[in-house]
Order: C-alpha cells, then structure tokens, then sequence
C-alpha cells in the first residue's frame, strides 16, 4: 500500500473541499482498500464520506431518496425498500457477506470495481482498465466471469454489483454533486461501456461526489432478484437478473428487465422490455424476449454457456414473477 | 534423473524387493503389531471417549500463540517481492528507492544474499522437508512464475510491504514449458514416487479389456489446487551467534532443523524449530523458501525477523496439488466380476521436487481383478513445485476410479454398491498380502440403510420443483501408514505425574488431547495427571504430521517408551515389591502404578515405587520399531460415501443436501475430535467436487486467481449437515487398534458428488471441478 493522507469530511461541501487532485472518496473501504493494498489504486488522499447522509426519505408520490453513506444492510432492511421495492433488498442480500454488507455504502457499492483477475494482477498482467493503451490479458486468458454484452477490443470486464442491477431495472436516478453544482442522471447512464477507454468507468467528472440515490414509485408491487453463481454464498454473480413486472388479463403491461455479470455495465435489456410490452405473459415470450435481448451477445472462450444461462434465468424469473402475478 | 540414477533406483528396489519378500513370510509375532497391543482389550477408559479438545480455551481466549507472534526484541518484517516471469533472467535489478523508504533496513536480492545451499527436497533424505532444490536468491536465474526475486526488511510490516512495490525488476523472459498439453505431446516419463515405480502390471489387461463382455473407458481430469490452510505461512526466526531459533507453522519440527541445517551449512542441533500451534497444514507446512529467506535476511541484518506470508504469498510460494489425467477402463463379465483394471495417466511435476501425484496408489488395493495396468506419467513444467495435499494421489485417484465404477454399474444395470461388493477382494489384489482389518462392506451395509439408498431412483428422473435430486456413492480409502523414526519420552515424577515428549505436531485435529487420552489409559493416570509435549526439534523422534500416520508414530513410540519405564520402575521396584519378578512385557499401568496385567491385585503404585527407591523422578526414552508390519500386512482404512445432490434445471448449479462418510479406520479413539477430521475431510472433498480449481495462466506459467475471493472453496452455505458413523473394529495390528484418519475423508468424496450429480440429471462429468457450466 502506497502512503496517503485520511481526513473525515463532515458533509458534502467539505468533502468537496478535501477532495484535492489525487484524493478518492471512503467509503466502507471494503473494495478501495482491497485495490490500495494491491497497489491498484495509490490515492495520495482518501476523504472519508461516510459521515454524510446516510437517511431514506420517503418522496411525494411514493419514492424514496436514500443517502449516499447507507449502509447496504440499513438498505436492505429498510421495511419500504422490503414492501415496495423487493428486487433491491433481494439484490443487496445476495452480495458479499454479511459483515461486508454492513460496512458497505450506496455510494461505493455502485462505485466498485471489476473482479477481473487481470486487472488484479498489477505486477504481473496487462490491463488497459489499469494502464490504458497496454493491452488486455483478459480476452485470451482466463475469462469465464467476463462480458458478453457491450465488450470492445480493449476490455472484456464486467462490473460486479448485485444491488447496480436492481438500481437500473428501477428507473433509479443519482444525485451527483461537485464544485460545479449539483446534477441528476438516469442511473443506467451513470456507467460507460469500455470502449477505448476501459479505465473511464463512469461520467463522472474528476472529484464529483454521489450524494444520494432516488428511487421513483415502483412500477409494480411484484419484483425480484435472481443471481446464479458458483458457490451457495459469497461468489459474484456469473449472470444476475432484476425484473418487475407488471401483468393485466394475462398480458404484459410493463415491465423492466436489467442484467448482471454479463457487460461493463449494469445492463438494462431495454430490447427485452420493448420485445414483450402488450406481448401474452407466457414462457415462449419470456424466452423470445431473452433471445432478442441477446442476438448480438459475443462469447468469448470460457464465457459461451453464459448466454444460454442468460436466457434462462430471464425466463425463470419472469416465468416465476408471472406465476405470482397470475 | 540420468540413467545411473535411475539405475541406482532399480537396484536399490531390488533389494528392497528381496527385503520385502522375507518381512511378508515372517511370522506375525516378528512383526511389530503381531503381538496386539493390550490397550485395544481396554474398553471403559480414556481412549474412546469423546474429550474436548485440551487447548480449545487458550485458543478461544487468543492465548494461543502462533509462529508470526512470538514477540522478540529488535523485531524487523519481511516482504517478498515476486517474479513476474516463468523462466529467464533478472536483467535490471533496482532497488535504490525501497532501500531509501522509510523504516527500510535493507533489500536482499541475489547480489547481497549470504551464500547458501539449496533446500533438500522432500523425500531426497529421511529428513529432507524442502519444498524444493532450488538455489534461494543466489544468482539471476527464474525457474517459476512467483518465484522470490527480492525481501525487504522494515520497522514494520506496512513500511516493508509498501518498499516492496518500490523495487523494480526488468526480465529477459525465455522460452518456458509451461503447458501441459503441449508438453505431453512431446512424451512422457515415468514416475517415481517415495523411490518406488509407480507402475503395476498382473497378467495382459489390455486384451482383457477389449474381450470384456461390458467395459467402461474414459479420461477424467481433475485440476491444480491451493492450498489454504487458515493460518498463511508464517515464521519468526533469530541468530544467536550461529544457533538459529526459529517460531515456524511446522508439521514437521524435526525434518526442518535438519534441513535448514543443510542450507546454513550448521549442525542439526544449532537449529531450534518450535511450533507449538498450527493453523491447519495438509500438507503444505514443511520447508519452503520462506523460512530460508527469513534466516538469511535475519543473519544479513543481525536482527530477528518475521515473515509472514500475505494468502497471495502462499500461492506464489507454497505448492499445491498437481494437475491429473487419468484414463480408467474397466472390464467385467456378466456377473460383474472385473477381469482388467486399467488406471493410466499424466501430471505434471518440476525437475526440482520429488512429487509426481500418485493417482493409482488406491487402485492397487481397492478392488480384485483378473489383470491389472497401473501407470502414472509425469512432464517437468516450469511452475511451483507441487506438494502433498490432503490425501496426495488417493483424492484424485478416487475420483476417477470411482466415477468409473459408477458408470460400469449402470452399463451392466447393477447397484454400484453390489458392484463393489461383487468384487471384495480377500487379500491384496496387486501385492499379495493379508488385510489387516478391512470390513468396507459392514460400512457399505450400514451407511446404506442410514443414508436411505434404497429410495435412489433412476438417472434424472426425480424432480421437485426446478431441482433434480440425485444419489451417489463411493468408495473412499487410504493406507495405514507409520513411517520410520517414531521415539518418545516419559518422564513420570514421585506425585504420579507423567510428561510425554515427542517431536509430534498439533495443528488443530486434537493430537495433543488424544495422546493425553492415549497415554493417560497406558500408564494408568488421569488426564489430568498426563502432559504431552510436542511441536520442539529438540525432542525425541521423527515425526511426520502427514500420511495420516502421526498417530501411529507416536502410538508406536509410547508404547517403546512405556516398556522401557517400566522396566526401570521393574528395577527400582527391588525385590520387595508386588511386582518383584515380574518382566516388563507382563506389567501394565492401573490406577497410578503398575500392575501384573492378568493379576491386577499385584500392584504397586508408582509413588509407592519412586519412594522406596528415594527418586523423585524415573525418565525412559525409546524408539518405535521399524514398521515392517507395513510390508507383511495390507493395511488400509476405508470409507463408504454416500451424497445427496440437487441440481437446478434452470441454471446448472449443484448444491450438496446431504452426506454421510461411513468408515472402518479402526479403533476410534476420540469421537469428537474424530468427527471433525472426518467432516473436515469431507468439506474439502465437497470444494475438490464442485469448486476449487488454481487458474494456471500457461501463456505465461502465472497463478491468476492468488485469493479466496476469487479461488473458491466451500462456504457454510455450501455445507449441508454431514453425518458420520464408524464401525469401530480395532485393527489388531497397530497400537490402540487404531488408524489415522486426517485424510481419508476426502477421498471417495469427489466421486461421490460427481455420481449424485449424474444420479440426479443423466449428465456424467468427468472433469472437476464440477461447475454449472458443464451441466447446462
Ligand atoms: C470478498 C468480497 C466479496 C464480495 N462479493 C460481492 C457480491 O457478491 N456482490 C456485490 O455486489 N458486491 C460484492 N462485493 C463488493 C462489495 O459490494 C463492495 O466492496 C462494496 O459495496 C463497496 O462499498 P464501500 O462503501 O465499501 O466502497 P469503498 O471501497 O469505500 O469505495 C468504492 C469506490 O467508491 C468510491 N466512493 C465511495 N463513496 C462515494 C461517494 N459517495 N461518491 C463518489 N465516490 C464514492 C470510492 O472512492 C471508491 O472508488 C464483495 C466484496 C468483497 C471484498
């Protein structure tokens, strides 16, 4: 670990202040840390942000806005998250563990980065994601959890966040604040695909602090998470699906569908809600949406079966969200 | 190896063969274990009684100190910097701005190392614990991916990891072997393993096979592993003048002064090892680089140093298990009796260790055939030097040969455990030895009817909703073992306390705790009473914690100790005692003295003795005799596994429901600490079946996955609740009547999980590990 400086911002305007070139914010420090003892991240500052708002604030109109600092447990057990909104609770719980949730803050699990074990290796790998321009050892070594969906030459990593997926099948949006004022995007614009420039993660601008996360009224009551792994517990997603749906006389009303595990982003299947909106909520639908959503999937050597399971698991949840709503 | 060497191994087996045809013909009474050890006839005492571990509060209050806590003055820590390249040479070496952070004391490289000899590797002499023969830090040369290029020694472990990252290393890479594939086809040599051939051939098993009326043939892989003992590599060595001290994580104390020894060029005895706490080993805790380098760098410095190995450190230092390829084929008539057994196959090894996987070791015991192929190859790859883990060959070999099994029963429509039984053999199949104790069928019978066999259906026909259920079994085995060099020493005091010493280990099974139990019952005193001393170079024998065989050793051992204390209290005893005329052989201890072992009222106590004769304390040493039973007997402990799985439909993934291990190992001698070994063997079986794989990146021979977020292995969730029984049959041939059982658990295992999982969905895998992939 390089040495840095630690100061403790008491809310956002000081973080703003403290985040000097070279800072990074803290949060729970439970993937900063890691990449700084693996000298992946050399920080010359971290401005630990967990002292601000750390609150879920019921919206006019039924939404809810939840601070940066919550904590992922805080999240989860939230009973309006619970009641209204099932697919984030169910999401948050099948990551990590326990003891990692409840150091983990919104703002740095969306903030978290990939699991490639290329980008890891900073002694002894390339990794355009690390040193932009010197390659990716990635595309031809080990890359079974690697991306399927929106990959370029340069990368083929895919983000890991279980509750990022629940974040885009929600319409969420991001509360962004920096020294140039304040912003709202659209969750799903939040992250980049890698392109040319896979160490560009995000629109962020240099220093610019998440302050909170809104969630709008839930489309439908009925939502739910879905993560396939290697192990029972304590394994990143190898693929993951959100999905709410919304179903009158057997016929698909609305429905929002995102994607874990498969891109470097947290994949909203945008193609797949068009594909089945007034469409029968039947099985052959499910399945004819998963397999437009993933026409132009691109296997790579490990990484192939994924777009089978894929399509799998979007019909099973749908399947089984379709069922309760029946 | 050259010609002369191996023709040097091949007479040397010669006359090992010779040797080893009079011990096989000798009557029993020759053989140590022919006389059974009087213990086993004691039912209501110590042994068999399920004592809680005796160090489990010191360890729940952290009391417990380990090899990276010992506190010494002038502490410094060391980091290691790794290479980044399977084979070439260091080119530029820059180390100016680590030595100039801060709290540095010094970089060592290979330009400022003191000059030192390369470990002994494992197995190159009966105290050689080097995990390999490679020259540590003393010229520019890389022999593997990891290989320790660098240490920096700092004030405190932060400073000197940070200095670390600091130093820069540029290679000129050659051209390295570092795939398996690619090497294989350039040929392959045979394998010697413990001096021995590992090669067997009865009678033409090829042309056996191709006239079997039913036949299975198919190549099973199974991949490279880690190793993870909870406890990461550590130790905290000093000089004082030229003794060297050394806090290690150590199951082998002695092996470890001797071999470091040979490095620094010293005397076995100016080398002190201790290592009174381990935090798990399986193998991997023995001799590598790292206590090497903590020496040196401590001698360069003139100050004690710490070493403690980060989990990616243990990946890039410490061996792990090989990878395998085995071909099976077995064929049977009709009936389902086997006339050929054919268990071939590759794994790759280095040219500096002494370690080719043993795959086929189970095979030549485990079923009667008509003819047998036995035959384990071995390429050199430019890596780590593999190692030992948890059942070296018998873990894999298992599952190969019991998967193949499986697929026979189901081709000749037979119940696999029939099968199995169909072809018990009555004495060794390849060896031609009696069976000391094997009652593999009473644990089949018993597990059966347990675990509920009876209700396995066919292959992928039981469904509860997305999941597909499925049963499996196997057969799990693995040799009793005692390995030379066991000794001990009792000292019994006037107040009726005795101090057993051995150089033995205790890394968390419960050796210190049933060796209290064990020597408590053989001198008659209560636990209490009984301290047993281990884990200290300084102390008698040799003794392995491997093999499944320290308890036999030290059995062995105690029991020599115990016969000659008890001819000294014979002699100090006079002619006024009780006891007076009595030989050793005829005595026994009872209620805190001794007694006449078919005549318990003459007795006297041991205070009793030590008083008359104005002592105040007696001391015995001796050796265990050499363990010749091993040739006249085949001895080996068994274990009948039974799985439940359920695999989901959807996605592929299997998830272990339930488990039962049903064992013959002999005497039980503590069922609590037993139960742990056993379940705990099994665990690591459930990783070895369904997770646990060490990415080889062979572009460029490099560990991709150094980390247990990214290696997996079974979590609690993966666990379900194991049930473990035992048939409790002593084996009349070795001390207590008992068997070591640290490995045996996670052999059968893999197979077990893989025949569930066909069991459960049709789908045969014969890959490990077993991920969902390969069931979609
Ligand atoms: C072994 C292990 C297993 C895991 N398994 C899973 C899993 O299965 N699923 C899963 O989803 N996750 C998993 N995780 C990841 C875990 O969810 C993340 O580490 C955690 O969510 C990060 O949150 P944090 O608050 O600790 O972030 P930190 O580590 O503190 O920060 C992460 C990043 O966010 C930035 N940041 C933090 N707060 C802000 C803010 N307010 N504004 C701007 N930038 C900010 C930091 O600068 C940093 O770049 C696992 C982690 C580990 C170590």
């Amino acid at each position: 670990m390089t040495p840095f400086s630690y100061s403790r911002a008491s809310d956002a305007a000081d973080a703003l202040r403290r985040a000097t070139a070279g800072a990074k914010y803290l949060g729970g420090g439970t993937n900063l840390v890691d990449l700084m003892r693996e000298t992946i991240e050399r920080p010359a500052a971290l401005v630990d942000v967990t002292g601000l708002s750390a609150t879920i604030e019921e919206r006019q109109g039924g939404g809810l806005l939840i601070g940066a600092a919550t904590r992922n447990t805080a999240v989860a057990e939230h009973r309006a998250v619970r009641e209204r909104y099932p697919v984030l609770a169910r999401a948050i719980l099948a990551g990590a563990s326990a003891q990692i949730r409840n150091m983990a803050t919104m703002g740095g699990n969306i903030l978290q980065r990939t699991r490639c074990t290329y980008f890891y290796d900073d002694e002894g790998s390339q990794c355009n994601k690390r040193v932009p321009g010197e390659g990716c050892d990635a595309i031809e070594g080990f890359n079974r959890i690697h991306a399927i969906l929106g990959a370029s030459p340069a990368c083929v990593a895919t983000h890991p966040s279980d509750m990022c997926v629940a974040l885009a099948a929600l319409d969420a949006t991001v509360h962004l604040r920096s020294a140039g004022g304040e912003r709202v995007l659209p969750f799903t614009d939040l992250h980049r695909l890698p392109e040319g420039r896979p160490d560009i993660e995000t629109v962020l601008e240099p220093g610019e602090l998440i302050v909170a996360i809104e969630l709008p009224p839930p489309l439908a009551t009925r939502s739910t998470y879905r993560k396939v792994r290697d192990r029972a517990s304590y394994a990143f997603a190898l693929v993951s699906v959100a999905a709410t749906l919304a179903v009158e006389e057997g016929r698909v009303k609305d429905v929002r569908l995102a994607l874990g595990g498969v891109a470097h982003k947290p994949w909203r299947a945008f193609k797949a809600e068009d594909a089945l909106r007034g469409q029968p909520a039947t099985e052959q639908a499910f399945r004819a949406a998963a397999e437009a959503e993933l026409a132009h999937a691109v296997p790579l050597h490990d990484n192939a079966f994924k777009i089978e399971l894929t399509k799998r698991t979007i019909a099973a949840v749908l399947g089984e969200l379709a069922g309760e709503a029946a | 190896m050259n010609i002369v060497e191996q023709a040097t191994k091949v007479t040397k087996t010669a006359a090992q063969g010779l040797m080893k045809k009079a011990v096989e013909l000798a009557p029993d009474s020759w053989i140590p274990g022919g006389n059974p050890d009087p213990l086993i006839r004691q039912q209501h005492g110590h042994v068999g009684k399920p004592v809680s571990r005796l160090d489990g509060p010191v360890k729940v209050r952290g009391a417990a100190p380990f090899a990276a806590e010992f506190a010494t003055e002038g502490l410094v820590y060391a980091s290691v910097a790794f290479s980044t390249v399977a084979k070439g040479r260091i080119a530029t070496l820059d180390t100016a701005t680590a030595e100039a952070a801060p709290g540095v004391v010094l970089v060592m490289t290979y330009r400022n190392a003191p000059r030192l000899k390369p470990m002994p590797a494992f197995m190159s002499a009966a105290k050689a614990a080097g995990g390999d023969s490679l020259p540590i830090l003393q010229d520019e040369r890389i022999h593997w991916n990891g290989q320790p290029v660098a240490v920096v020694l700092a004030d405190t472990q932060e400073q000197a990891d940070h200095a670390k990252s600091l130093i820069h290393v540029v290679y000129e890479a050659e051209a390295a072997t570092t795939s398996f594939e690619a090497d294989k086809a350039r040929g392959t040599e045979p394998a010697l393993f413990q001096g021995e051939l590992m090669k067997v051939e009865i009678g033409d098993a090829e042309t056996a096979l191709a006239a079997a009326p039913h036949r299975v043939d198919a190549t099973y892989r199974t991949p490279r592993h880690n190793h993870n003992a909870i406890e990461p590599h550590a130790a905290t060595v000093s000089w004082n003048g030229d003794e060297l001290r050394v806090h290690d994580a150590s199951q082998a104390v002695v092996h470890t002064a001797w071999s470091l020894a040979q490095v620094f060029g010293l005397d076995e005895k100016q080398v002190h090892v201790t290592s009174p706490y381990v935090g798990g080993g399986f193998g991997s805790k023995t001799l590598w680089q790292h206590q090497v380098l903590a020496a040196a760098a401590a001698k360069l410095a003139g100050r004690p140093v710490r070493i403690a190995l980060s989990r990616e450190g243990v990946y890039r230092m410490v061996g792990g298990r090989s990878l395998t390829e085995q071909r099976v084929a077995i064929g049977a008539g009709d009936d389902g009796h086997f006339t050929a057994i054919v268990h071939t196959g590759v794994t790759a090894m280095t040219r500096h260790n002494a370690m080719p996987e043993p795959f086929i070791v189970a095979t030549r015991s485990a079923y009667a055939a008509d003819t047998f192929k036995l035959d384990v190859e071995v390429v050199h790859l430019d890596m780590l030097a593999n190692t030992f883990m948890r059942a070296p060959g018998e873990a894999v070999g298992t599952f190969a040969l019991e998967c193949a099994i499986d697929e026979l029963a189901d081709r000749l429509g037979m119940d696999p455990i029939e099968l199995r039984i169909r072809n018990e053999p009555d004495k060794d199949p390849t060896q031609g030895t009696p069976f000391s104790s094997r009652h593999i069928v009473e644990a089949y019978r018993t597990g059966a009817e347990r675990f509920g066999w009876h209700n396995r259906a066919a292959p992928g026909t039981r469904r509860e909703g997305e999941w597909l259920v499925g049963m499996g079994c196997a057969t799990g085995t693995y040799p009793y073992y005692r390995m030379p060099g066991g000794a001990a020493r009792i000292t019994l005091t006037r107040d009726g306390r005795a101090t057993v010493a051995v150089a033995a280990h205790e890394m968390g099974m419960g050796t210190a705790t049933v060796h209290t139990q064990v020597a408590a019952e053989r001198l008659g005193l209560e636990l209490d009473q009984v301290t047993v001393v281990y884990g200290d170079s300084t102390l008698p024998g040799v003794v392995l914690a491997g093999g499944s065989q320290q308890t036999a050793s030290m059995g062995a051992a105690v029991i020599a100790a115990q016969h000659a204390l008890v001819g000294e209290l014979l002699k100090l005893a006079g002619n006024d005692s009780p006891l007076a005329g009595l030989k050793p052989a005829e005595v026994g201890g009872l209620d805190g003295g001794l007694c006449k072992l078919d005549e318990p009222e003459r007795r006297e106590s041991y205070a009793s003795i030590l008083s008359r004769a104005g002592r105040d304390e007696v001391t015995a040493e001796a050796e265990a005799p050499m363990p010749l039973e091993l040739q006249h007997w085949s001895m080996h402990s068994h274990g009948a596994m039974f799985c439940e799985v359920r695999v989901n439909a959807v996605t592929g993934e299997t998830r272990v429901s339930r488990f039962l291990g049903s064992f013959d190992c002999g005497r039980i001698l503590n069922p609590k600490t037993a139960t742990s070994q056993f379940r705990g063997g099994i665990i690591m079986g459930l990783g070895l079946a369904l997770m646990e794989e060490t990415q080889f990146d062979e572009r460029k021979g490099r560990v991709m996955n150094p980390s247990l977020a990214e290696y997996h292995l079974p979590v609690h969730l993966d666990v379900p609740a194991i049930d473990v029984i035992w048939t409790d049959i002593p084996d009349p041939h070795t001390p207590m009547g008992a068997h070591g059982i640290g490995e045996i658990g996670i052999t059968g295992t893999g197979a077990a999980v893989a025949n569930a999982v066909y069991n459960a969905t049709g789908k045969r895998v014969r890959d490990l590990p077993l991920t969902l992939d390969k069931l979609l």
